[in-house]
């Protein structure tokens, strides 16, 4: 199995044929939004939102088997696209692996120019919590 | 006349560069407006050759500065059409212009049980002071509906009013829509009642005629920035009459009239409300300007800016998935809308990957979106310097945003 270095890397070539073009990057970044599975209703509740100044996520982790489930959604559809990257390198891996993972794809594919500080602090709390939930996890799991 | 679109942008150097491999098209006036040459000459200038603290200084420097900076005082004057330049005070802006009246005359003049009158299009800044001053007096907020298309429904307005309102505080022009609401017919009816009234120009003032005397307006706000001027710095207007009967806002220097550790008095209007060294260079620089609206003309920028408006409206009305947020039928150049199933937000980031500057989300008006059910907008506004030509490329690639999900 490929490891999460192997798709940040993957991701990374894939946008790279886009060029330095913005429109296009944003453009496919909102069609990968549509990639996301659909968000389980009873879990769009307060407690499973990660609030951004425009834009919100709910966010809901699993774990079957030792493996982390990660499921997602958003109001806007950048968020979307960005959150469905984020699960397609963290999803199905181990709490270790998802707590040891150096996440840097964000900026290799040129987005932290786009998102400018307000979306790019809302990803960086989207990448915390689905890393606070590997460590419950692994803390479950060590118990 | 036209306005000589050229020959205006050549004065604002902001304007020409490139965003994102585009030529900038900054939509978001209603934010801020850029400044002309003429007020980052006066900045530099002013700290090149003038720099020195105002109205205390015994020599040449601080003399020269305090000249320039009471000339602005009179400028505003003029430009508002008050009585005389006392009573007009410096603040940080409208928000703490707003903030002024509502800890000092508030505090004094309206009582427990007293009524407060705003409107449903009010930014933030014209709610939460009045809030704070409920929460602390016991006084009550009434708030004035909107039809549909963003307009007051001043029926309901005439029914709030009773000998309880002591205030009524509204805005000229809505920010997030761009609604001009009929300030004269509001003030006359309030006075009626023995109300006063606070008149927040933050959006109006440099489109609109704002004649003090005129409207009979009781008091007036609005912040420098956004009429060309610097940041920082806001204006408050209020009759001689009641700002010498409402006690001093913050204490401190330039103040006071004479400090013992028994007692203080306090200096006449307008120094009583400007405790501490003010934004100096701000203030000088703020003459050009109002200079620089002035020898525009008013009436000429609210024409072009409302053409552009127009021609905006007309691009885009028949758009599939375009829906304008607020339809008023008086209105300065804002347009607001929506694209079908898109987010603001998103909207907003692919014009800025065009270059285009334009706000997005709730404007500082969340009750006002909660009242049209909607959780933000887009919204695109007009100053002077913009141009038929971005009218045409903004609505082009909103065309474009729009047909990704309306097809």
């Amino acid at each position: 199995m490929s490891t999460i270095t192997d798709i940040q890397n993957e991701i990374v070539a894939e946008f790279e044929i886009l060029g330095d073009d913005r429109e296009s990057t944003i453009f496919y970044i909102m069609e990968l939004g549509g990639n996301l599975k659909p968000y389980p209703e009873d879990f769009r509740k307060d407690e499973y939102i990660i609030k951004g100044c425009q834009s919100t996520v709910w966010l809901l982790a699993e774990e079957k088997e030792g493996k982390v489930h990660y499921q997602a959604d958003s109001n806007t559809d950048i968020t979307k696209g960005l959150i469905s990257l984020l699960i397609r390198v963290l999803n199905q891996r181990s709490p270790k692996e998802i707590l040891e993972a150096d996440l840097n794809f964000i900026p290799r594919i040129g987005m932290g120019n786009i998102l400018g500080s307000q979306r790019s602090n809302g990803l960086v709390a989207m990448m915390n919590q689905m890393k606070r939930y590997a460590l419950a996890f692994q803390t479950k799991q060590n118990a | 006349m036209p306005i000589d679109v050229n020959f205006i942008r050549n004065q604002f150097p902001l304007l020409h560069q490139e965003v994102n491999g585009n030529p900038l098209i900054y939509f978001d006036n209603a934010a801020t407006t850029q400044k002309p040459k003429v007020v980052l000459d006066a900045i530099q200038r002013y700290y090149e050759i003038d720099n020195s603290n105002i109205h205390r200084g015994a020599h040449t420097l601080a003399d020269r500065a305090t000249q320039h900076y009471e000339e602005t005082r009179e400028s505003i004057r003029a430009f508002i059409g008050a009585r005389e330049s006392a009573e007009i005070i410096f603040t940080r802006g409208t928000t703490e212009g707003i903030n002024l009246v509502a800890k000092t005359f508030g505090s004094t003049f309206i009582q427990k049980g007293d009524e407060i009158i705003i409107s449903t299009l009010e930014h933030h800044s014209n709610i939460v002071p009045w809030q704070m001053l409920c929460e602390q007096n016991g006084a009550v907020l009434r708030v004035i509906p909107i039809n549909d298309a963003g307009e007051l429904v001043l029926e309901e307005f005439e029914k709030l009013l009773s000998p309880k309102t002591k205030l009524v505080s509204i805005v000229q022009a809505s920010n997030a829509l761009g609604t001009i609401n009929p300030v004269k017919r509001i003030i006359d009816a309030a006075h009626a009642v023995g109300a006063k009234v606070l008149v927040d120009g933050a959006q109006s003032a440099s489109h609109l005629e704002v004649d003090v005397l005129n409207l009979d307006c009781d008091f007036l706000v609005f912040s420098a920035h956004k009429l060309y001027g610097p940041t920082g710095l806001g204006v408050l207007y209020g009759k001689r009459e009641l700002l010498e009967a409402m006690p001093p806002f913050l204490g401190g220097g330039e103040m006071i009239q004479e400090v013992t550790f028994e007692k203080t008095t306090y200096t006449n209007i307008p120094f009583k409300f400007e405790a501490g060294t003010p934004s100096i260079a701000e203030v000088i620089a703020f003459k050009p300007a109002l200079d620089f609206i002035t020898s525009t003309g008013k009436a000429t920028i609210h024409r072009h800016e409302h053409d552009l408006l127009k021609y905006t409206v007309e691009l885009l009305q028949d758009v599939k998935g375009i829906i304008p947020v607020g339809t008023a039928t008086e209105k300065i150049g804002v347009f607001s809308f929506n694209i079908q199933s898109m987010h603001p937000f998103d909207v907003g980031q692919l014009l800025d990957a065009k270059g285009i500057a334009v706000r997005t989300g709730h404007h500082c008006t969340q009750p006002l979106l909660k009242r049209l059910g909607l959780e933000g907008t887009v919204r695109a506004s007009f100053a002077v310097y913009n141009t038929q030509a971005e009218v045409e490329v903004f609505a082009e690639a909103v065309t474009k945003i729009a047909k990704l999900k309306n097809k």
